[in-house]
């Protein structure tokens, strides 16, 4: 598992002491991230699986080993909150939540994910307001 | 029978022709979808932190807002909204002592006692309508024309707050049967559109919108039948600018339900508003013979 995760300046600088990274993630998605055994469903189902850089139980892996680098993985951005994993996952473990649990912890350190200036008026126009209500709320906080 | 109504933005603004032809739906049925009042966003993405109870005030309000107004029920016609006030009506009734804390924190709003239920209309329209009166009302039936039902996330999942089955729905099945429609049935059905990447990420919405789109073209089928006004932008327009993407492609017409029914019921298509669609629907149901203009 040595995958290449592109580094964020600011996120890389978060600081976690030994297991307090999954201690937070368990905190505030309130999901056991240990009762994961690794059949990778999560994944298979997974609608971003082609663009992640790491896939949805590598991440659980990663957080559990205590991985930091994995706050840098674009699988949090990636991941729209579908649920699909949640519902499939067999042993009950909200990915859904871990996810957002993920985002939260860099969100909460005023680092956020969006650059809506660049998109265009003519663009703005015709998107509808759930779409930009959403992004607000998962990658800015 | 009036109904009370909660629209919220989107329905405002870009899916006006949704909101539009539910009503002249309920207008033929002698019902009437009366829009709340004081309602306001529902924050569209229910939150997943255990610990932030602040992302549910929003939703909280409105459901305040029903019951202040004497209701013990709200019809919703955005998926989203749905979603979102199902998953925080569902969280103050298994928590009161969440509940307790919100309401502590409103001064201005009564307490919420957690009287009203929250349905999405095409629930309504099964449940309490009848696909079968639908049937009988008929008057231009879709008869050979071959759609696709998609139902995306939010109407599906999570279970507790899904209008049907997580895995395999049949509701848009049911309800193409009763318009005289040919059903194309696919796996994709509840699988993401691309959601809000749509504004930061359009390519890989396109792609999505095309993985979807395409295993119905393939099938020959003419359309595409849903419901959430993110998932109809999504497939149709960032489907349409996938025909650039993917040599070969072409992208179907996306219907809401709420059009098909109304164009079904011999209503006046104009209120169908297909002009915001970025694939005409119109061209299909003229070549079908549903209608001639
Ligand atoms: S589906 Fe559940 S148990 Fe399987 S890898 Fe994913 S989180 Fe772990
Ligand atoms: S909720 Fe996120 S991680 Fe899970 S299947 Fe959907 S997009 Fe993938």
């Amino acid at each position: 598992m040595h995958k290449k995760i592109p580094k964020n300046k600011e996120i890389s600088k978060i600081i976690f002491k030994k297991g307090e990274l999954v201690k937070e993630v368990e905190e505030i998605s309130g999901e056991n991230l240990f009762g994961c055994y690794q059949c990778g469903t999560c994944s298979s189902g997974c609608p971003y699986i082609d663009d992640m850089d790491l896939t949805p139980d590598e991440v659980i892996r990663y957080i559990i080993l205590d991985r930091k680098e994995v706050l840098n993985s674009k699988t949090l951005w990636l991941c729209s909150a579908c649920f699909t994993c949640a519902e499939r996952c067999p042993r009950d473990i909200n990915i859904t939540k871990i996810m957002e649990a993920l985002r939260q912890i860099i969100l909460r350190r005023k680092i956020d994910y969006s650059n809506t200036r660049k998109t265009t008026k003519k663009e703005r126009e015709k998107i509808p307001q759930i779409a930009f209500v959403s992004l607000f709320r998962k990658n800015i906080g | 029978m009036k109904l009370l109504y909660f629209p919220g933005c989107t329905l405002k603004t870009s899916a006006k022709n949704l909101e539009k032809s539910a009503n002249a739906i309920m207008e033929k049925l002698s019902h009437e979808l009366k829009e709340m009042d004081d309602w306001v966003c529902c924050g569209v993405v229910s939150s997943l932190s255990d610990d932030d109870l602040m992302r549910h005030l929003a939703p909280l309000r409105s459901l305040i807002h029903v019951e202040d107004q004497g209701e013990d029920k709200v019809i919703t016609l955005c998926d989203m909204c749905c979603n979102t006030l199902k998953q925080t009506n569902l969280r103050v009734k298994e928590k009161p002592d969440d509940l307790e804390t919100l309401n502590a924190f409103m001064d201005k709003e009564n307490d919420y006692k957690g009287t009203v239920n929250v349905y999405h209309f095409l629930e309504f329209l099964r449940d309490e309508v009848g696909f079968s009166k639908l049937k009988q009302m008929v008057k231009n039936p879709l008869k050979g024309i071959r759609i696709m039902p998609y139902y995306g996330c939010m109407m599906l999942r999570p279970r507790e707050v899904a209008i049907d089955d997580a895995e395999d729905p049949q509701i848009f099945n049911d309800l193409l049967d009763a318009l005289g429609a040919e059903i194309v049935d696919n796996p994709f059905k509840i699988e993401c559109c691309g959601s809000y990447h749509t504004i930061e990420n359009k390519d890989i919405v396109s792609k999505r919108a095309h993985h979807i789109t395409n295993y119905a073209f393939e099938r020959n089928a003419d359309a595409i039948i849903l419901s959430c006004p993110l998932c109809r932008f999504n497939l149709d327009v960032r489907g349409k600018e996938a025909e650039l993407m993917f040599k070969g492609y072409k992208q179907i017409p996306i219907y809401y339900y709420t059009q098909l029914i109304a164009i079904a019921l011999g209503i006046d298509p104009e209120i169908c508003g297909f002009d915001d669609h970025a694939v005409d629907p119109n061209l299909l149901l003229k070549k079908k013979g549903v209608y001639k203009i």
